[in-house]
């Protein structure tokens, strides 16, 4: 196989997912598959070849720092599972 | 003829006149909505109140004779493009109850012609998909066949325009989510070149990759579409500020085909899994051309076979780390029970993201997890060049490319469900247009036993004028224009 089962729970962790061990058992087999068929890339010489990461010629997209509209403090917060006094509120980090 | 049934231009023609008004015609689209979307599952989101309140705005502005283009024009958002205070889930269950705090730029122009929108849009879970399978809310199905997928991931885009639940739509296209449904609900989709319309306010799958695009019942009102979204954007820094011809009057005026060299890859005959149907309809597409003057050239795009390969490294990658928002902290939902802020994350995202989007999301991770950056990430980047060279060197010698957009028609719901690999390589024609930036268009070509085939053109770097030229003088000639199926 491709990829083990180990190697897709180790991933899913990095990625903060849990998953089933049925789960486990049918991803790597099925992101097997898909690894095994991305080998085909090896078939091709890209020694020297540049990397390309972006579909036009933009370089760097430069702006000023100014201060534009923005939607306040009570809209940003509008989504927020759990909000209090202004802030996004989170689970305990520190002990 | 009913209402719903007119094509934007017609529509806009009758209420510049104001022989009906925005209000009657939303009536009559969201009643159709009401009649058929059980059955099509093309909304997520019906906004009625909304709609009729934008209608009779937009009747207003009429009255005082400021009539633009989309004017009162009902339109359908696929639900990944945020839409102030108006429900926008991806398709996910985790953005279930996400109403945006803000509009995305193409909904800001939009509003400014004071179009109407009559709802929010089903599609793959994150536009992740082929089929609109993904989505976790419900299968859209076919208007021509309603045992038969949509297409995906912009299925309920194309769905709802071939169903006359709205007389347009936006879809968003990342490795041919606009034009692959297009084609298989017998409809007009666009992707425009990358960097031409502003991605500020769409929902980020892989960003190097993501373009909003207009899909209509002909080509005339995708131009009409195309017209009021694009342009350059300082809220999106790969916005590109590069002068947008007004498209609507250049297929007004237009040129014809004469003369024009149209590029066939050698390649592409012989891909396997191409449905012979598919081969003869783009094939007869591309003789019809010639017989209206166009001339045709074999081109080679040798790289195409890599795309596959390449995408399902790049995508994924850049959805990995797209992804990683969603954390149950600022929006969304978030899980009802957790030890601490890492069980939070994990239980928040195992429960909200579904069975494509975490598999995605793995191998994108994997991809760029250290040591096996340069074999995968590195590799399909470089890849991708030789992609972007393989067009460069084509358009050197041709001014638009033909191919088959899908390479079978539409397949059956369930069909390919546990075969992610399979529905990856249904992309095959599509996806190098994501990867070159160029932009592409898929056009009703013909059917196979009552089901839509597509005919897809690639073109230049910001060269849409020529692809919308093309399609409009193909479709002039020939007799696929959308005919809605009954439904009722």
């Amino acid at each position: 196989m491709k990829i083990t089962k180990d190697e897709v729970l180790y991933v899913a962790k990095l990625a903060r997912l849990n998953l089933s061990d049925d789960e486990v058992e049918k991803f790597a087999g099925q992101i097997g598959d898909v690894l095994s068929y991305i080998e085909t890339l090896n078939k091709v010489d890209t020694e020297g070849i540049n990397p390309t990461s972006h579909a036009n010629f933009l370089s760097n997209a430069f702006r000023k720092d100014e201060v534009k509209e923005n939607f306040g403090v009570e809209k940003a917060l509008s989504n927020a599972p759990l909000k209090e006094n202004g802030h996004f509120v989170v689970p305990k980090i520190v002990g | 003829m009913n209402l719903y049934e007119l094509s934007i231009e017609e529509a806009n023609k009758l209420l510049t006149k104001k022989e009906i008004s925005s209000k009657e015609l939303t009536q009559s689209v969201l009643d159709r909505i009401d009649a058929v979307d059980e059955k099509v599952g093309a909304y997520i989101t019906v906004d009625h109140a909304g709609a009729l309140k934008a209608a009779d705005d937009a009747d207003k502005k009429i009255q005082n004779g400021d009539t633009k283009a989309l004017t009162g024009i009902p339109l359908g958002i696929k639900d990944l493009i945020c839409t102030d205070g108006l429900l926008t889930t991806c398709g996910s269950k985790i953005l279930s109850n996400f109403e945006p705090p803000y509009d995305a730029t193409v909904i800001e122009k939009l509003k400014s012609e004071n179009a109407v929108f009559t709802g929010k849009l089903n599609m793959d879970e994150f536009a992740m998909g082929s089929t609109t399978e993904n989505s976790s809310f419900k299968n859209t199905c076919n208007p021509f066949d309603l045992s038969r997928i949509p297409g995906g991931s912009s299925g309920g885009s194309a769905a709802s325009v071939a169903a006359g639940i709205c007389l347009g739509s936006l879809g968003s296209d990342t490795g041919g989510s606009i034009r692959q449904p297009a084609s298989h609900c017998g409809v007009v989709g666009m992707k425009p070149t990358y960097g031409r319309v502003s991605r500020y306010g769409l929902v980020a799958f892989a960003s190097s990759l993501d373009q909003i695009g207009p899909l209509a019942k002909n080509v005339t009102d995708c131009a009409i579409i195309m017209d009021a979204i694009s342009g350059y954007d300082r809220r999106d820094s790969t916005s590109v500020d590069e002068k947008v011809p007004d498209f609507y009057e250049a297929i007004k005026r237009n040129g014809g085909v004469k003369g024009l060299k149209i590029g066939i890859p050698k390649e592409y005959n012989s891909t396997e899994g191409l449905d012979p149907k598919v081969s003869e309809s783009v094939n007869n597409a591309i003789a019809e051309l010639e017989k209206l003057g166009a001339q045709t050239i074999e081109i080679s795009l040798p790289n195409t076979e890599y795309a596959v390969a390449a995408y399902y490294v790049l995508a994924p990658s850049e959805a990995s780390s797209n992804l990683a928002r969603y954390d149950g902290v600022r929006y969304g939902v978030r899980t009802e029970k957790s030890e601490n802020l890492i069980d939070m994350y994990h239980k928040t995202r195992t429960e909200g993201f579904g069975d494509e989007v975490k598999r995605r999301i793995i191998i994108g991770t994997y991809a760029l997890s250290s040591g096996y950056y340069d074999a995968y990430y590195k590799k399909a980047s470089q890849i991708r060049t030789l992609i972007m060279d393989d067009f460069k060197k084509a358009f050197e010698v041709c001014d638009v490319i033909a191919s088959p957009v899908a390479p079978t028609p539409a397949t059956l719901i369930g069909e390919n469900a546990d075969d992610p690999l399979a529905m990856y390589l249904s992309d095959v024609f599509t996806l190098s247009a994501n990867l070159a930036g160029v932009p592409g268009i898929s056009v009703p070509c013909g059917f196979s036993d009552g089901l839509p085939i597509g005919l897809q053109l690639m073109g230049k770097h910001f060269d849409e004028e020529t692809l919308l030229r093309v399609a409009y003088n193909y479709e002039q000639a020939t007799d696929y224009m959308l005919k809605i199926p009954e439904l009722v």
